[in-house]
């Protein structure tokens, strides 16, 4: 019984912790149904005329076109060439191994930023700038790691020797991958790929040094239309990005998750 | 067609296979007839699985031929080879129905549906799991799962069964068992079977012969009698059947050898060329005890020691009896033989006739019984 105010604290502290972590995602909810022009908190009224506007300006569906655009590239690109690489480091036996796959997840790990100022460099020369071309390849290096890690984590546990008993069986090596193989490995590479959209998806950084007047992706948009007036709209968007990543994201870990399990 | 015809012969010639500076596989060579059972026994690394594996096509050679049925397959990658393979680890596809594995092999070799419903249904009837076609592997047992992948292994008609451990991981009553069934479809089928195992009972219950590997090298090759009553190296007679082994200073005459150990001398049929050490060896079976008060009969050894475990075994008994030089001997007894205890100073009685003299090898030591 002694315990019980210390116990008390600590709840009292796990909940503000938790406040603090999910709060700026609450906050915007309950401001995209703001009646009036402003960003201000708490927001008065209700009304749907942000959701409306955003459903209805061509500024902003074009750029959440763009953006399914470019991530719907990236997914399938970056899923291809990370599940490549995956199979490929798994059969790797010698140390190079390691090396190569701390290469490969890199891009995880340089600051954004670094890697927009270098990626904007050679943009320039190549006039990549404000192209699907462009921002396909610069997410498509950033999603590939994202790849990597889901399907390196599946083939962790298939089991190899399976192989070896679907060629003792007949199968050649493209059909052992594709009757085997795939079918076991088939939740990492799916979330690989919907964490590979995500990453496009939402990316800013590189996005705003490659962006164009001609070519804006939403989270330019939104990042745009913020600094230049304080149009709510970006609210209404954020509510809905916010859900779809997050009902992707745990569609990608329950498969994961599940994957590992069986 | 009888059933002897369907299986393949195997010849392995000169087979060596490298590994930097490890030799797995140092110049083998195996003939094995059609339709035969052959076991690859020994203890582990001794290169059975390597020869197992070059077979199957999993190993390249590094030097060596092979041909089943009579054509060179050593170019040949594994899975144009046309062999069924069993793993000890089954190997099923997790995400396939064991009526969807054992058809794997007759889709991949584009078989209409209703012929290859027909050789499932076949193949699963021969090792009792028809019942199971719908169910995945993950909802069998071991020793279930192990027969789903012998009827996938057998399902497509290969001319050669390859099986490495396919009963290691199972307890010993449902590996008794499973050797009978084994032995069972390799009579129903016809085929040829080689199957690698360390265990030397279950080589003597499945095998028609044994190749009995040591150190990448086959040290015997023969039935399973030829093996434990004619082993022609001290490594074979000591993986086979137990067995006691005696040593002493060796002096031939004749067409005998007489070996004195502690002082006393017995003697052995034979004599070993180039000076090598001999070793005198018994089955215990062959061996009896008796008082030091009576005297040997015409023909027979005695050696003088002392028992130091004696065990009851019902159909009779077994006893430990440590000789004066130190070595222990392995005595089997029928149940009318005169009873002994420990610590009883007995002598241990063999006729000349049974004792195997053998070059002596320090690469015996190794193995356990």
């Amino acid at each position: 019984m002694r315990l019980a105010p210390f116990r008390i604290l600590l709840g009292l502290f796990c909940l503000l912790v938790a406040v603090w972590l999910v709060m700026p995602t609450l906050v915007i909810i309950p401001m995209s149904f703001n009646e009036k022009k402003s960003l201000a908190f708490p927001p008065s009224g209700f009304s749907w005329q942000w959701y409306a506007n955003f459903f209805t300006n061509p500024d902003w569906l074009s750029s959440f076109f763009n953006s399914l655009r470019v991530a719907g590239l990236v997914a399938v690109a970056a899923t291809l060439i990370g599940t490549l690489a995956s199979l490929g480091l798994s059969r790797m036996k010698h140390s190079g191994a390691g090396l190569l796959r701390a290469i490969l997840i890199t891009p995880m790990i340089v600051p954004g930023v670094v890697l927009a100022i270098g990626i904007y460099a050679v943009y320039l020369d190549y006039q990549l700038v404000g192209t699907t071309t462009g921002f396909v390849i610069a997410h498509t290096m950033l999603a590939i790691p994202f790849v990597i890690i889901a399907v390196s984590a599946s083939l962790e546990v298939f089991d190899v020797r399976l192989e070896t008993a679907a060629a003792s069986l007949g199968a050649n090596r493209f059909t052992t991958f594709r009757t085997v193989t795939m079918p076991l490995i088939a939740p990492g590479i799916l979330s690989g790929l919907l964490f590979a959209f995500v990453t496009s998806f939402d990316e800013i950084i590189v996005a705003l040094f490659i962006t164009s007047p001609y070519l804006k992706t939403l989270p330019v948009q939104i990042f745009t239309s913020i600094t230049r007036d304080a149009d709510p709209t970006v609210t209404a968007v954020g509510t809905i990005i916010f859900i779809a990543t997050t009902l992707i994201i745990s569609a990608g870990l329950i498969i994961s998750s599940k994957s590992t399990r069986s | 067609m009888t059933a002897r015809e369907r299986g393949a012969a195997i010849d392995i010639k000169g087979a060596t296979k490298r590994y930097g500076n490890f030799t797995a596989l140092d110049d083998v060579s195996l003939h094995i007839e059609p339709g035969e059972f052959m076991t690859l026994l020994g203890p582990s690394g001794s290169g059975k699985t390597t020869t197992l594996n070059v077979v199957a096509g999993f190993t390249d050679l590094t030097a060596g031929d092979l041909a089943v049925g009579g054509k060179s397959i050593v170019a040949l990658p594994a899975h144009k080879r046309n062999i069924g393979v069993v793993f000890q680890h089954y190997a099923l596809f997790p995400h396939m129905t064991v009526g969807k594995n054992v058809a794997y092999p007759l889709t991949l070799r584009g078989m209409d549906k209703q012929a290859r419903d027909r050789l499932v249904v076949r193949a699963l009837d021969m090792v009792k799991m028809a019942d199971f076609a719908h169910r995945y592997p993950s909802e069998l047992s071991g020793g279930q799962q192990q027969r789903v992948a012998l009827a996938r292994a057998i399902v497509f008609d290969p001319p050669l069964l390859l099986m490495d451990e396919p009963l290691g991981a199972l307890d010993k009553k449902l590996r008794e068992w499973l050797q009978l069934e084994i032995k069972r479809i390799h009579r129903e089928l016809g085929t040829t079977f080689v199957y690698v195992t360390h265990d030397q009972e279950e080589a003597l219950v499945l095998s028609d012969r044994i190749a009995v590997f040591n150190q990448g090298r086959i040290e015997q090759v023969g039935t399973g009698r030829q093996l434990y009553d004619e082993p022609t190296t001290l490594f074979v007679a000591k993986f086979i059947g137990e067995s006691t082994s005696l040593r002493g200073e060796a002096q031939a005459s004749g067409d005998q050898t007489s070996l004195t150990i502690a002082g006393q001398k017995i003697v052995a049929y034979g004599k070993l060329a180039g000076g090598r050490k001999p070793v005198v060896l018994l089955r215990p079976e062959k061996l009896s005890l008796a008082g030091t008060n009576t005297p040997p009969a015409a023909g027979q050894n005695s050696l003088t020691g002392e028992v130091s475990e004696a065990i009851y075994l019902g159909s009779g008994s077994k006893y430990q009896v440590t000789l004066r030089d130190g070595s222990v001997a392995i005595v089997r007894s029928s149940l009318e033989a005169t009873p002994f205890s420990i610590g009883d100073t007995v002598d241990l009685r063999w006729s000349v006739v049974d004792a195997k003299l053998l070059a002596d090898d320090d690469r015996a030591d190794m193995t356990m019984t």
